[in-house]
């Protein structure tokens, strides 16, 4: 076996009659970034709440460095997860939180803390209670790149972060990520932001895998198709479409395959325009079946 | 140079082609060094192995080679063999498209001719 990171098998969990994550099976490499995508209640959380041993699978194999996670500390302490909803104790400060990072995490690199502190403009003294939304995030974002650890995994690390914190984190994480390579998770719904950075894409939807690809494999495999109705159904008949918006007489029409020669002339025969759709795109469009067939089926 | 990244296209090869410009353009002129691939990842906010991904593929056609230890560097004779790469592919982007938009308009050869020079005074 491969010394991947993180090895899932068929990882399934039910909460009673609902199945959040259904047969499941992935790995991520050492010292890559992945992007954990997919709509709210797609099943990104639970499966990394498993990874990060804070649930048990009701079935399926789940190793994290070769090793089950669950109560292995040499397994967790090369795991670090930031989520938004971290908690500290009441009395906390800033700098207690950071003491205990250093503690819990073994490359730990106080400096680098210290400088993000400044980065981030964060008050050392201040208890985490009395934060705002924001600094709260930094703190986690914080705890997030100095822990430096093998397999970072955050989850929408940046509720109430303006524009421009957002930029700094990304900036931050790309610098150190150079020089310290490491396995980070990130999972988000701002795939306009971060897509750039990620090296693999794994997209969930309804509890299961829907794409497990390299990002720049991504980019350019699908294209949109617009002009009269007509034409375009003709078009794509036999096709993979994954979008269908019409207007008045009109059709535009997604397409989740790369545009052949023989393609592009039936499309300037048929006098149908056509444009790349971006990676954010696909995405959106492939986890949106449900508004999808709702607006297919206007008259 | 842009510093725009486009999301509908492999970004391996906006970095490989934003190298070929420089290099067209002489801000890469042979002989130098080529920005490392941490240096491309945190100016473009790309991954680094992208990055590596678009030199390398540069690499492999002798544009751009390896002084071990120390970088990439840009090929003698790169820029030649770039500018013809580019000329091919000038004819088929923009003469065979003009071409065709041409006929659909009716422009003749004459007519097309003439407005080339025109836009060639300007």
């Amino acid at each position: 076996m491969m010394n991947n990171v993180v090895e899932v098998k068929n990882l399934t969990k039910s909460y009673g009659k609902v199945t959040a994550v259904n047969n499941v099976t992935f790995s991520l490499e050492p010292n890559k970034i992945y992007g954990l995508l997919g709509r709210n209640g797609a099943g990104k959380t639970t499966i990394m709440h498993m990874i990060t041993a804070q649930l048990f699978a009701t079935s399926g194999e789940l190793k994290v460095f070769g090793e089950a996670p669950y109560e292995n500390e040499r397994v967790l302490s090369q795991v670090c997860f930031i989520k938004e909803s971290l908690k500290y104790p009441d009395n906390y400060m800033v700098k207690d939180v950071l003491e205990l990072s250093a503690s819990l995490f073994p490359n730990w690199d106080k400096e680098y803390a210290n400088a993000l502190v400044q980065d981030f403009q964060l008050p050392l003294k201040r208890r985490m209670k009395k934060l705002s939304r924001g600094m709260h995030s930094s703190v986690g974002i914080i705890v997030g790149l100095a822990s430096r650890a093998p397999l970072t995994i955050f989850d929408e690390p940046y509720l109430g972060l303006d524009a421009v914190a957002r930029a700094m984190f990304y900036d931050r994480l790309i610098e150190d990520y150079s020089e310290y390579p490491r396995t980070i998770v990130l999972s988000t719904h701002l795939i306009d932001e971060v897509s750039r950075m990620l090296e693999h894409i794994i997209v969930i939807d309804g509890g299961k895998i829907l794409i497990n690809e390299d990002a720049d494999e991504l980019r350019g495999a699908a294209y949109s198709v617009a002009g009269t109705a007509n034409a375009v159904e003709s078009f794509i008949a036999g096709k993979k479409v994954i979008s269908r918006e019409p207007f008045g007489g009109l059709l535009t029409a997604g397409v989740f395959e790369r545009l052949t020669e023989t393609d592009r002339k039936r499309l300037e025969s048929l006098g149908l325009q056509t444009a790349a759709i971006s990676l954010q795109q696909l995405i959106v469009q492939l986890t949106n079946k449900k508004l999808e067939t709702k607006g297919g089926s206007r008259p | 140079m842009t510093l725009i990244i486009d999301d509908s296209r492999p970004i391996f090869v906006q970095i490989a082609e934003r190298i070929e410009d420089d290099i067209i353009q002489g801000r890469l002129p042979e002989e130098t060094q080529v920005p490392s691939k941490n240096e491309f990842a945190s100016f473009y906010q790309i991954n680094p192995a992208t990055a590596a991904k678009g030199v390398n593929l540069l690499v492999d056609e002798g544009i751009l080679y390896k002084k071990r230890g120390i970088g990439m560097f840009v090929a003698t004779g790169a820029r030649a063999v770039l500018v013809e790469k580019r000329k091919e592919q000038f004819f088929e982007q923009y003469v065979v498209t003009m071409l065709r938009e041409a006929e659909k308009l009716g422009i003749s050869a004459d007519q097309l001719s003439d407005m080339i020079r025109r836009g060639d005074a300007k």
